[in-house]
């Protein structure tokens, strides 16, 4: 595939362009799904494709083609120089690029397990065993079950010399269980919501998850819900499972710290930010235990946020983005780097497919641990009167990521120290900073879970990617709670 | 771009190829190219070309899919072997039935839809030349047009410009075939003050029915309207929700408006159709033949999609059904609850879990001696919200439909009869049976467009007692 990518890099350089990469990228999925007893869905799907992008007369220019002929390619490059000539009719200043080290290099993610090895035959019999014993429950009307395999491959090259050869796999897995009854729909899911657990890595993480072994336990929990109480509005302390603190740091620290929203490129559509760059290192975003870091790198783990490289070429990295509770970094790219001071991007430009221009997007950002040790269970016992929420139902925050409110598919009331009666549809609301002042305690690594968000949306046309969240349960401190249900 | 009579030879090679004993071959692509922009500079700027072959087979009761984008031999004969090797370690789908031909697909009338009118045969052409022919050149000019207005009342705009040229095509072993091709140019264009925004949006197939200048005007005093909003309290107030507002609250409830949602026992309609759900003055059609809607006459199996009326006066006369589910339903405990059974044309791609949806959504007008512009529902107003966008929805609860979201780019305070400027965004928790029950006054319908649902012809709408919860910050 490189001989394509330099078809196009010599046909850019040839129409005048100050700068061209190309990505070559052949994708492959398969998702199969089971409803009720019977396979839902069952599809394969692969899309081959380049992309050039160029800058001319300081503008961006991008075309894509999914022909991989000489003609078709060249023509492809010669249509991002054209259109990087039109971008120049309106453009303010020169687009400038933080330099970066041309790298030539192969990546792969490390997995036990090729999941497009595994038949089909076995990945259905797993989804069925799942649905039977979600059925097996009196009073599940629906269960739903599914499994995804993704793998990425990608060729970068850049007039500047890069060179590198990419290969991304990822794996998700998840169910969910609906109890329909009189005026009401309730719902467990496991071991996440919309669509489970998703991780950069082989068919291992199936049997990580051990989703045969839960599928009783959270069906038996969607019916019970149906006799719990509604979760009481007012203020209350809240601990967050792993899973839904997960959602929060997505929405409202990752969201946020997208230079590129900060920088009113995102206005038209996914929104600004609060955080003006007045903000770095001067904001308060969250008490002194909040550590959060935006890293891509192997060694955080195997998140949908981990990479070897992005798709600028530029290395994972690790930034600090909130230290002992101080704001101190931002998401950024090589146009963008300039604009926070920095001499070099951050590495978090990626695109969704061969067909789309890569963007900044969320890596792995996530919550660090505490270090002494506190476990869920000890954390309770901790709490005189509060609500443990888990699993996220609905999510909604404003274009400036402020206000936000979450509902949870269920709560328990926590009763001195101990975990009383099971609550339905609880939901909590606030403002972003307030909140992550109200962090008070946080449970060590070994409640730690890096999330991934399969389904994070951003730009146009919407690009959807994955995003990883790691993250412990967390207790806050006076939060309100309810507001959802209040008529 | 791909071509009927190319298509055609691509579903002969690939029927050739496959030992099925039926197959289906979809065919979608085209070409795609926007322009983005942003601080009053064009800051991304893209085009595309692909085209996709999408195989289904069937043995014996067992079917499943696979798609590709290379049409070269080797690369179908490998789509066709991926189709067939997952087709063939199915469990049997009693479900499933043969694929129709064309003239089941062309569907009967469906007596029991009393509210269906004369059906037209064809939708009127979306596909025009000029659209599909916009260059970047072009788009540019119209950007530059946007921020000449951005600049002229010192605001910063954002937005974009885009042009597409797309085909949706069909072809079954049992000789069905249908095809459709479209355009569509799209403006959205939000105009930033120091602290307030405005915002508009619109599309069409036919580039000379938008008009980029007249909507950055609107953005733009919008804009103006709103700086130094105020903050007032979150309580219930009467809104009036532009359409944009109107499409993207009202877009959650129509996967519920599903024969297969029924069945899953997921619809916010189970037990509920032939009720009176909502207010007097609210009637929904489902109809790809309106002049102002687009997309293509069939379904994901090349049904012909009929025209339905899904609600009338408020009350909830049916739902939509895919081939297999109208049989399933007919079969279920169900039945006697769930409306007119019959196959209504908006069934998804099989296979599928979803079952169907319709896509084509068009509110009634009301009577012209009640329909009101915003500018009348605003002067009948004492006290009041006007809201030109609705972002971030999400459902709260599904059975009565509560709904949580916030306002964005231009939400304003309306006093005895007049707008008296801008105020602080709000979250809102509100069932949406509540407020399609509590629409005071309707606009005429326009074709409308948000980010949170499909494009839609609906009215602007006053609603009492509309349910905010919570100020942010701006």
């Amino acid at each position: 595939m490189k001989h394509v990518a330099r078809w196009a890099l010599d046909v850019a350089a040839v129409r005048g362009a100050e700068y061209a990469d190309v990505r070559v990228l052949a994708q492959r999925s398969r998702a199969l799904t089971t409803k009720n007893g019977k396979v839902g869905s069952a599809s394969d799907a692969e899309s081959v494709g380049m992309n050039v992008r160029v800058l001319a007369e300081g503008a961006w220019g991008f075309a894509a083609s999914a022909e991989l002929v000489r003609g078709a390619v060249e023509a492809t490059a010669a249509r991002a120089v054209e259109i990087a000539r039109a971008s120049a009719r309106v453009k303010r200043d020169n687009v400038r690029l933080a330099p970066e080290k041309p790298i030539v290099a192969e990546w792969t993610t490390p997995y036990k397990i090729d999941p497009f090895t595994v038949s089909v035959d076995e990945n259905i019999d797993l989804l069925l065993k799942i649905d039977q014993e979600l059925r097996a429950v009196d009073g599940v009307t629906l269960a739903e079950a599914n499994l995804n395999f993704n793998r990425d491959e990608q060729w970068f090259l850049s007039s500047e010399g890069a060179d590198i050869h990419q290969t991304k796999l990822s794996t998700g897995a998840g169910y969910a269980a609906y109890a329909f009854a009189g005026n009401e729909i309730q719902k467990r899911s496991y071991p996440n919501s919309y669509g489970g657990q998703w991780q950069n890595k082989g068919y291992e993480l199936i049997d990580e998850l051990k989703l045969v072994e839960n599928a009783r336990r959270v069906a038996e929990e969607a019916v019970a819900l149906h006799k719990a109480d509604q979760c009481p509005e007012g203020t209350f302390d809240v601990i967050l499972d792993s899973s839904q603190l997960g959602l929060q740091i997505h929405e409202s620290v990752g969201h946020p710290i997208e230079l590129d929203r900060v920088l009113g490129m995102e206005a038209n559509f996914a929104g600004t930010s609060f955080l003006t760059l007045d903000k770095l290192r001067t904001l308060r975003y969250g008490s002194d235990l909040v550590n959060v870091v935006a890293d891509a790198r192997q060694e955080h783990g195997p998140g949908l946020g981990t990479f070897g490289f992005d798709d600028e070429g530029v290395p994972a990295q690790c930034t600090p983005i909130i230290t002992n509770g101080l704001f101190t970094g931002y998401l950024s790219s090589r146009e963008t780097a300039h604009a926070i001071g920095e001499n070099r991007s951050g590495g978090t430009l990626r695109a969704e497919a061969w067909n789309r221009l890569p963007m900044i997007r969320m890596t792995n950002i996530s919550l660090l641990p505490r270090q002494k040790p506190l476990s869920l269970e000890r954390l309770i016992a901790t709490t005189d009167h509060g609500i443990l929420m888990e699993t996220n139902r609905s999510w909604s925050i404003d274009d400036k990521r402020y206000n936000f409110q979450f509902g949870c598919e269920i709560g328990w009331e926590i009763k001195n120290g101990k975990r009383a009666r099971m609550l339905k549809n609880p939901s909590y609301s606030g403002i972003t900073t307030e909140f992550w002042n109200a962090l008070d305690a946080i449970c060590s690594r070994e409640e730690w879970t890096l999330w991934g968000t399969p389904n994070c949306g951003k730009g146009q046309p919407q690009q959807v990617i994955g995003t990883g969240h790691g993250a412990s349960p967390a207790r806050f401190r006076r939060i309100k709670v309810g507001s959802a249900f209040k008529s | 771009m791909q071509t009927k009579d190319h298509a055609s030879e691509v579903f002969n090679r690939i029927k050739k190829l496959s030992s099925a004993d039926e197959v289906e071959v979809h065919f979608s692509g085209g070409r795609f190219a926007l322009t983005r922009f942003a601080n009053n500079t064009i800051h991304q700027n893209v085009a595309e070309e692909n085209s996709t072959v999408s195989v289904r087979t069937v043995f014996d009761g067992r079917t499943a899919r696979a798609s590709t984008n290379k049409f070269d031999d080797e690369s179908l004969r490998q789509v066709v072997r991926a189709s067939e090797s997952l087709a063939k370690v199915q469990h049997p789908d009693p479900d499933l039935l043969p694929m129709p031909d064309a003239q089941e697909a062309m569907g009967s009338m469906d007596e029991n839809n009393a509210g269906a009118s004369a059906r037209p045969t064809q939708p009127p052409s979306r596909y025009f030349e000029q659209t599909a022919a916009i260059t970047p050149q072009q788009r540019a000019e119209g950007v530059r047009k946007i921020v000449g207005v951005a600049n002229r009342y010192k605001l910063t705009s954002a937005g974009v410009f885009s042009s597409a040229d797309s085909v949706e095509g069909i072809f079954n072993s049992r000789g069905l075939i249908a095809w459709h091709t479209q355009t569509l140019a799209e403006t959205s264009i939000t105009m930033l003050g120091s602290d307030s925004s405005g915002w508009q949006k619109a599309n069409s197939p036919d580039v000379s029915n938008l008009d980029p200048l007249g909507l950055a005007e609107t953005a733009a005093k919008k804009a103006l309207d709103s700086a130094h909003p105020r903050e007032i309290p979150a309580e219930k107030y009467t809104v009036i929700l532009e359409p944009a507002a109107v499409l993207d609250i009202v877009g959650f409830m129509f996967w519920d408006y599903s024969g297969m949602a029924l069945l899953d026992q997921r619809s916010f309609l189970n037990g509920r159709i032939g009720t009176k759900l909502f207010g007097d003055n609210v009637t929904i059609w489902d109809d790809v033949y309106y002049p102002l809607q687009t997309g293509c006459p069939f379904d994901g199996e090349g049904m012909r999609r009929q025209r339905l009326a899904l609600v009338e006066n408020g009350v909830v006369k049916r739902v939509v059904y895919a081939r297999a589910t109208a049989e399933r339903m007919r079969r279920s405990d169900l039945r006697g609850t769930a409306g007119p059974i019959t196959a209504t044309g908006h069934g998804f791609p099989l296979p599928n879990e979803m079952g169907e949806m319709p896509l084509n959504i068009v509110f009634d007008a009301p009577n012209s001696s009640q329909t009101q512009a915003a500018e009348e529902m605003i002067a009948s107003t004492e006290r009041g919200l006007l809201v030109t966008r609705l972002w971030y929805i999400r459902e709260v609860e599904p059975f009565e439909k509560i709904l949580t979201g916030m306002t964005r780019d231009g939400t304003f305070l309306v006093e005895n009869g007049r707008v008296v400027g801008g105020v602080r965004n709000f979250r809102f928790n509100e069932s949406l049976i509540h407020m399609l029950s509590n629409v005071e006054a309707m606009s005429a319908p326009v074709r409308s467009s948000g980010e949170e649902s499909f494009d839609m012809v609906v009215p602007a709408m006053k609603v009492r007692d509309f349910n905010f919860t919570e100020v942010t910050k701006f």
